[in-house]
């Protein structure tokens, strides 16, 4: 009821002719922000206003260019008046684009080489593995050597040469046999590679009557590099001869004396 | 962009904002102009005057103290009365034979068109004398409610009620 009251009191249509009192004026501002009825009131006294004033208007050529044009003349002569503030603000203004040019040029040169030294750093520590291992490898196998040199160089051991056979004149093998602890060691260096599917078969022998016996498969010939194998001969076995054959994979009962590679006698 | 956005844009000197602003009110302003100085070449200059102080003055508007076109009304109507003002002016009389908006409309052959000026003759045809007095004085000239009542010795009250009487016969007119 009071808004009604005041919208039909005329006041609104005073303060859109700016007629109005800085006091009155705040007033009916306030009012406009509270009520939306007002609001709305005092847009279309403005619509209607604006409408009948414009209807007063001659015709017109002026468009907003001319203002702008205006403002183009300002801001001209402004910059005739102090150029040297303008020249001063393009030399910083260039200063500014090639100091931002040649940081981006710095950043992406520095991450380039960071790149590169990180690949070369990975390629060393690679190389420093590989050195590593192969020292590792070396130490392991001067450990072997040096285990192998003492335990052929020990005074109960009976060193027993194997000369190739009809199959393979050029083989020979050795045969180091420590009579105390029944141990043998075959150095096999001089037998060929066995074909895919065979392996040597090492065998202890008693001559009269002729019996075999096995004492071990060498089916890491291979993949030891020394090719000196320690094998377990039988406690009872009172050896006579040794000789090596080749033998399906895992072995045979008794040796294929087609294939005798090497044999020596005690 | 909306009125109430354009206006805080132009205050921030938006130029678009300012040239939405310009073509909002750039008939009406000019209207009151002319109506003031009956010239069309002065009231053009005048309005130029008037967006240009505008522009440089935005800081000056404040929302809570009136509506922008009210606040352009203002300038434009004192721009203009400084010019009948003027000594130039006062010794060029010879376009002064209107005497309110009411002449304007009636008289003048060469009024913009494309506003809508059969709608505005027929609602100026009907109104009456106090009527095109009262709306003459309060937004062409700008008059206050008590200067209005001395010039037309009518009761301070009536004028704001007449006025307001008279206005919505022309909302009536021209926004249905």
């Amino acid at each position: 009821m009071e808004v009604k009251e005041y919208i039909a009191s005329g006041i609104l249509e005073l303060y859109v002719a700016g007629v109005l009192s800085e006091q009155e004026n705040q007033e009916v501002a306030d009012m406009v922000q509270k009520h939306p009825e007002i609001a709305d009131e005092v847009s279309e006294i403005e619509a209607a206003i604006l409408k009948l004033t414009a209807a007063t208007a001659p015709v017109t050529n002026s468009t907003f260019s001319t203002i702008k044009e205006e403002f183009g003349n300002l801001s001209s002569t402004k910059a005739k008046v102090i150029p040297l503030q303008k020249k001063s603000n393009n030399w910083l203004t260039y200063t500014g684009w090639a100091a931002a040019v040649l940081l981006t040029g710095g950043l992406i040169w520095t991450m380039v080489q960071n790149n590169n030294l990180n690949t070369q750093l990975k390629s060393v520590e690679l190389e420093k593995q590989q050195l590593e291992e192969q020292i590792y490898k070396s130490n392991t196998s001067l450990a072997e050597t040096k285990k192998l040199n003492k335990t052929l160089r020990d005074k109960d051991i009976l060193a027993i040469p194997l000369g190739g056979q009809t199959v393979s004149p050029y083989s020979y093998a050795k045969v180091y046999w420590n009579k105390n602890d029944n141990q043998v060691f075959v150095d096999v260096q001089g037998l060929p590679k066995p074909p895919a599917g065979k392996v040597y078969q090492v065998w202890s022998l008693k001559l009269n009557p002729l019996t075999p016996t096995s004492i071990g498969i060498l089916d890491q010939f291979n993949e030891d590099e020394n090719k000196v194998f320690a094998l377990a001969n039988g406690k009872e076995n009172e050896s006579e001869a040794f000789g090596i054959t080749l033998e399906p994979e895992g072995g045979s009962e008794t040796p294929t004396l087609e294939q005798l590679y090497t044999l020596g006698a005690v | 962009m909306t009125l109430e956005e354009s206006i805080i844009l132009f205050q921030k000197k938006d130029v678009k904002a300012f040239e939405y602003l310009y073509n909002t009110y750039k008939k009406s302003l000019l209207g009151v102009i002319f109506t003031i100085v009956k010239n069309d070449t002065i009231a053009e200059e005048i309005l130029q005057d008037v967006f240009i102080k505008a522009w440089n003055s935005a800081d000056s508007y404040n929302s809570s103290k009136g509506r922008f076109f009210t606040w352009m009304l203002n300038i434009s109507r004192n721009a203009a009365i400084d010019k009948i003002r003027s000594k130039n002016f006062k010794n060029n009389k010879k376009n002064q034979h209107v005497d309110n908006f009411v002449d304007v409309i009636e008289t003048y052959d060469n009024l913009d068109a494309t506003t809508n000026s059969i709608g505005i003759k027929k609602f100026v045809d009907k109104l009456a004398e106090k009527c095109k007095e009262v709306i003459h004085l309060l937004y062409f000239k700008g008059y206050t409610q008590k200067e209005v009542s001395e010039t037309l010795k009518m009761p301070i009250g009536t004028v704001k009620t007449r006025n307001r009487n008279c206005i919505n016969e022309l909302r009536n007119i021209v926004l249905n």
